[in-house]
């Protein structure tokens, strides 16, 4: 292993406060295997090369001069590019954003940059987070490391390859159902999804904006608890981010989890899970107990609707969110529009892709006049069940394990032309998103030669003790050492 | 519960301010059936009794509202696909 994946984001800070290592050293060493690892991975939308080295020598200027550049002081990130980042493309995956630059910078960005961290370029994404498999990117097909004939799984798939390749140690994601957990469990990475509210949305091209969360990816749960702690927080610029007091995640990491009770809903779990998949989440329950968790039953009967119910809820606020795109004042636009209507139509038709359109129609069918209390309302009840469902398992357990998706990677183009298929891929992602609950992947082993993921759903803002599970975890098995037959 | 027709999509696509090709509109007909009829299960739920949840709660979330300045005019303008004279341009919007 050559990259700085290898080293790790928690490593690589300290040496570089400490003087043993320079940014600079650190930020030439990741654009390099960038450059080597892309053509077979494909995870970079744009590498920003001066910038990071830019970046880079400041951090090496401040421990020159006896300052603290940070807690991820030279740690090279790579971020989805739904994050906006001043000056720098943000295309979400759509070429109805190709060449757009935005004006600002994310608040989550911009915590990390005050922290030391040097972005080294944005990842590839499903068009506007809208897909589980990256397919739906305008741009290019990102490939898993594991396996380059599957997906890495998404939307946040460019930036859970990155890191499962080893050519960054962090990257940053969004998950609105899934998308930050699900192609970390694809790629054998780990994810935290932070509750909503945690991380502030400031920057972040809206999906559905009662759903997204920003979070890490990494390689290991104190990197992502590192990155997170950095992250959370309020911020006035995002009116539902959370006044919540922000501990130190990464201090939280490597108390006893003896005692501590984790839930399994069983019934859940029944049909639609692949043998391997569910023989490593087994297993996975088998290290957690001889950890000294206990192990309970827990009932959720609502979730077998949480595919229907986050897919009118959130395909509706995404009708709502996408309404911006206009083509008058940023983006593409159509030529020779007649008028100002068919200005708006044929943009929004050459701009957007299949899924993006497919969900705009949905969200706004079910938004409609003579449709609103059949689905948008009757799904907003069912999102209060699942809520009350979690509430009631949180008596009995301190966190929900199930496994993080129901099968390892898939082949690229397998479900393309199958949209149910793929959001029923989703079933166990999305319901932390529908309760506004933390949800962290960690590896958990791997179903003929592909990693898979095992999840745990926690208590809102105590990602404290996901972490600190996750990590007792990852520390009593090896799956976080094993390396892609693509890393770099 | 009424299924999905290509007059329905059409009639959705409006709303949405979203051209459609012939071909896409028959693909999403069929499509958003498949999703809708998958939905339906949700009428079976027992959900009367409860409210529609609105967004989780985030704390106190208002901040004094102080005027201080914003991006100016002058670049935010900039990323327009078509401006003059600082305004974004657009096809004409009243006959004449």
């Amino acid at each position: 292993m050559t990259g700085s994946g290898a080293l790790g984001a928690a490593a690589i800070a300290r040496r570089v406060r400490s003087g043993a290592l320079r940014a600079e050293d650190v930020a030439r060493a990741a654009l390099k295997v960038i450059a080597e690892a892309e053509p077979r991975i494909e995870a970079f939308l744009c590498v920003l090369e001066e910038r990071a080295l830019e970046k880079a020598r400041a951090v090496d200027a401040s421990v020159a001069a006896g300052r603290d550049p940070g807690p991820l002081a030279g740690v090279p990130v790579a971020l989805k590019d739904v994050l906006a980042l001043e000056g720098v493309p943000t295309t979400c995956g759509s070429r109805m954003l190709e060449g757009y630059r935005p004006l600002f910078t994310a608040t989550a960005v911009a915590r990390l940059e005050g922290a030391g961290a040097v972005i080294v370029g944005k990842t590839n994404m499903d068009e506007f987070a809208m897909g589980s498999s990256t397919e739906n990117s305008a741009f290019k097909k990102t490939r898993n490391p594991w396996d380059p004939t599957r997906v890495p799984g998404g939307s946040s798939g460019g930036s859970a390859a990155a890191v499962a390749a080893g050519v960054v140690p962090l990257a940053l994601g969004t998950d609105t159902g899934g998308s930050i957990r699900q192609p970390a469990a694809l790629c054998g990475v780990v994810g935290l999804k932070p509750t909503y509210g945690r991380v502030s949305r400031y920057g972040l091209v809206a999906f559905a904006s009662s759903f997204d969360q920003i979070g890490p990816l990494a390689r290991s749960v104190e990197d992502a608890a590192l990155a997170a702690t950095v992250m959370a927080g309020r911020d006035p610029l995002d009116s539902t981010s959370a006044l919540e007091p922000v501990p130190d995640l990464a201090k939280a990491l490597g108390g006893d989890v003896a005692g501590l009770r984790v839930g399994v809903p069983r019934a859940f779990l029944g049909t639609g899970v692949e043998a391997g998949a569910l023989a490593a989440f087994e297993d996975a329950l088998g290290t957690l107990a001889g950890l000294g968790v206990e192990i309970v039953d827990v009932s959720l009967p609502t979730l077998p609707h949480a595919i229907a119910t986050y897919y009118l809820v959130a395909t509706a606020e995404a009708s709502s969110n996408l309404a911006r795109f206009d083509g008058v004042r940023y983006g593409l636009r159509a030529r020779g529009a007649r008028d100002l209507a068919s200005l708006y139509g044929d943009t929004r038709d050459l701009g957007f892709g299949p899924e993006v359109k497919r969900r705009i129609l949905l969200g706004t069918f079910a938004l409609s006049a003579g449709y609103y209390d059949a689905y948008y309302a009757r799904a907003q009840r069912a999102r209060a069940l699942v809520r009350r469902d979690f509430a009631r398992a949180f008596a009995a357990c301190d966190a929900v394990a199930t496994p993080t998706s129901p099968t390892p990677a898939f082949k690229l183009g397998e479900k393309a032309d199958d949209p149910l298929q793929m959001y029923l891929a989703d079933i166990f992602t999305v319901p932390a998103n529908l309760a506004g609950l933390p949800g962290l992947s960690v590896p958990c082993g791997f179903s003929g030669g592909l990693p898979v993921g095992l999840q745990l759903v926690g208590r809102a803002f105590d990602e404290a003790t996901l972490l600190r599970m996750g990590h007792a975890y990852e520390q009593a098995t090896p799956h976080h050492e094993a390396w892609p037959p693509a890393a770099a | 519960m009424a299924r999905v027709t290509p007059e329905t999509v059409a009639r959705v696509a409006t709303l949405a301010r979203l051209s459609l090709t012939e071909d896409e509109r028959r693909l999403f007909t069929r499509q958003l059936d498949e999703v809708l009829a998958y939905a339906e299960s949700l009428a079976a739920l027992d959900a009367e009794a409860v409210e529609e949840a609105a967004l989780p709660p985030a704390g106190e979330s208002l901040r004094e509202d102080e005027p201080r300045a914003g991006i100016e005019a002058e670049r935010a303008i900039e990323a327009a696909p078509d401006a003059a004279d600082g305004l974004f341009r657009v096809p004409r919007v009243l006959p004449g």
